[in-house]
């Protein structure tokens, strides 16, 4: 792409869209785009036509198994495709009163995993008392996604790879390439030589290790307009690069297809490739991703209690279809009842192998 | 009609080329499939040939396809420009290598 159209938007990308007052950090503005002419004009079929085809509509909870929750969309970095439009100058944070409704669910629940997500879930002050909380309740898998920098960005994170030990968490991080320069211009100068040190952190206390129950798994994003390809491909790789030149181990990849919403969805429309990404999603549409993606398995709560089908609805602000809609009144029988919300975002999650917070899926 | 010879949409639209000839176009397909499959090559691999190729046979199509692909693959840019260098490098030796025919040529009319 254009030189200087890149340099616009990475100067631009140091705050976050709602900072900057950009027009796509209105979530009705994202969702006019998703429904425009493209679809509109018949071009490519709307996903609930698709999934209709092959007799998927509309979409149904199967067994709830995760319990994602987004603790706040502060954090220390200001990623060019990031989906939530984190940031420092973000002050969405999830009040303690609210993790008290969180922790009840949680120690309730039928979901076997509990994933905690942001922003750096690390930076609500409240995080360390949570998870405490939260470990107790017996959950067989306890996933925090953490972006590596935030355990270099201060003194008082140093430790974190010692107290996620504590409280067996599982980390998953975000690492967008095994070179410098690809990490550096998705993350940020700087970033991909912190993630490197963290992950040797990690890696010092036992995370990662190839025998060890520590897990440590990286979550790759494609630095551009492209989706991801091979999952396992792109594993051998990583793990190949990151020995031979850093000496780190990690257990699994995984990759996950950028939506074309908030942040990123801004890029695709400034460097015009959003019609050129919408036809590839399109194109790589998998109906078997259809049957095992995200939403069917996932419970979305949201920094200040809402519920979602996943984050990236959480981001669109599309509430899930039920009558509970808040963590305080939270049914998992009634939730497990609702059509799952869609829209042509959707495309994201089914296109190739298809892709969740957890990876391929199909 | 469009006014120029290469539209980058109409790459979306190779597939069509089975409307008017199905048999032919899906035995092309296959075997283009087939071609790209993890062998005794990896795909990666063949990615990196099929780029530098692309520059050889200088087609606009497969140059945007294959630098996608590369992309999507986890190939570098230093890898991809490395291997346009290794087609350009053969098809100037193609050219060069002539230089030997020239010379015999020269040196047979010469006395």
């Amino acid at each position: 792409m254009d030189q200087s159209i890149l340099t616009e938007i990475k100067k631009a990308a140091k705050k976050s869209l709602k900072a900057k007052e950009n027009e796509l950090s209105d979530t009705a503005k994202q969702i006019e785009i998703l429904n425009g002419e493209l679809f509109a004009d018949g071009e490519l079929p709307y996903f609930k036509d698709k999934i209709a085809e092959s007799g998927q509509f509309p979409l149904k909870p199967a067994k709830l198994e995760i319990l994602q929750i987004n603790v706040g969309y502060m954090c220390n970095q200001v990623c060019e495709h990031c989906h939530v439009d984190a940031g420092p100058d973000r002050k969405e944070i999830m009040t303690r009163e609210t993790m008290e409704q969180c922790l009840e669910v949680i120690r309730s629940t039928g979901a076997h995993t509990l994933d905690l997500t942001g922003g750096a879930p690390e930076m609500n002050p409240h995080f360390r008392w949570f998870v405490e909380e939260a470990s107790k309740a017996g959950i067989k898998d306890f996933i925090v996604r953490s972006n590596l920098t935030i355990i270099l960005a201060n003194k008082k994170y140093h430790d974190l790879p010692e107290f996620f030990k504590k409280h067996n968490v599982h980390v998953v991080s975000s690492m967008p390439h095994y070179t410098r320069g690809k990490t550096d211009k998705q993350r940020g100068d700087g970033v991909f030589d912190k993630s490197i040190r963290a992950l040797q952190m990690l890696n010092k206390v036992g995370y990662g290790m190839p025998d060890s129950d520590l897990r440590l798994d990286l979550v790759y994003n494609p630095s551009g307009a492209f989706l991801p390809t091979d999952q396992a491909a792109l594993e051998h790789d990583f793990k190949k690069a990151l020995k031979e030149d850093f000496d780190i181990d990690f257990h699994n990849l995984f990759a996950i297809t950028n939506l074309p919403i908030s942040r990123f969805l801004d890029y695709l429309m400034a460097s015009d490739n959003y019609e050129d990404y919408m036809y590839a999603l399109v194109e790589a549409f998998n109906p078997a991703a259809v049957a095992n993606v995200m939403c069917t398995n996932t419970i979305s709560v949201g920094w200040d209690g809402w519920l979602y089908d996943c984050d990236f609805n959480q981001m669109l602000d599309l509430k899930v279809a039920s009558k509970v809609k808040h963590i305080k009144d939270y049914n998992e029988d009634l939730l497990n009842n609702r059509d799952i919300v869609i829209s042509q975002h959707c495309y994201g999650c089914t296109a190739g192998a298809g892709s969740s917070c957890q990876g391929t899926v199909a | 009609m469009a006014n120029s010879y290469y539209d980058p949409a109409d790459l979306r639209k190779f597939g069509k080329i089975t409307e008017w000839s199905e048999e032919l176009g899906n035995k092309f397909f296959d075997y283009y499939g087939k071609v790209f499959e993890e062998g005794a090559l990896s795909a990666r691999e063949k990615s990196l040939i099929a780029l530098a190729v692309s520059h050889v046979v200088k087609c606009p199509y497969c140059i945007d396809a294959y630098t996608k692909d590369g992309l999507q693959r986890g190939i570098t840019k230093e890898e991809m420009m490395e291997a346009v260098h290794v087609g350009a490098a053969i098809e100037s030796g193609a050219t060069l290598v002539h230089g030997v025919q020239m010379m015999n040529k020269y040196n047979k009319l010469s006395m």
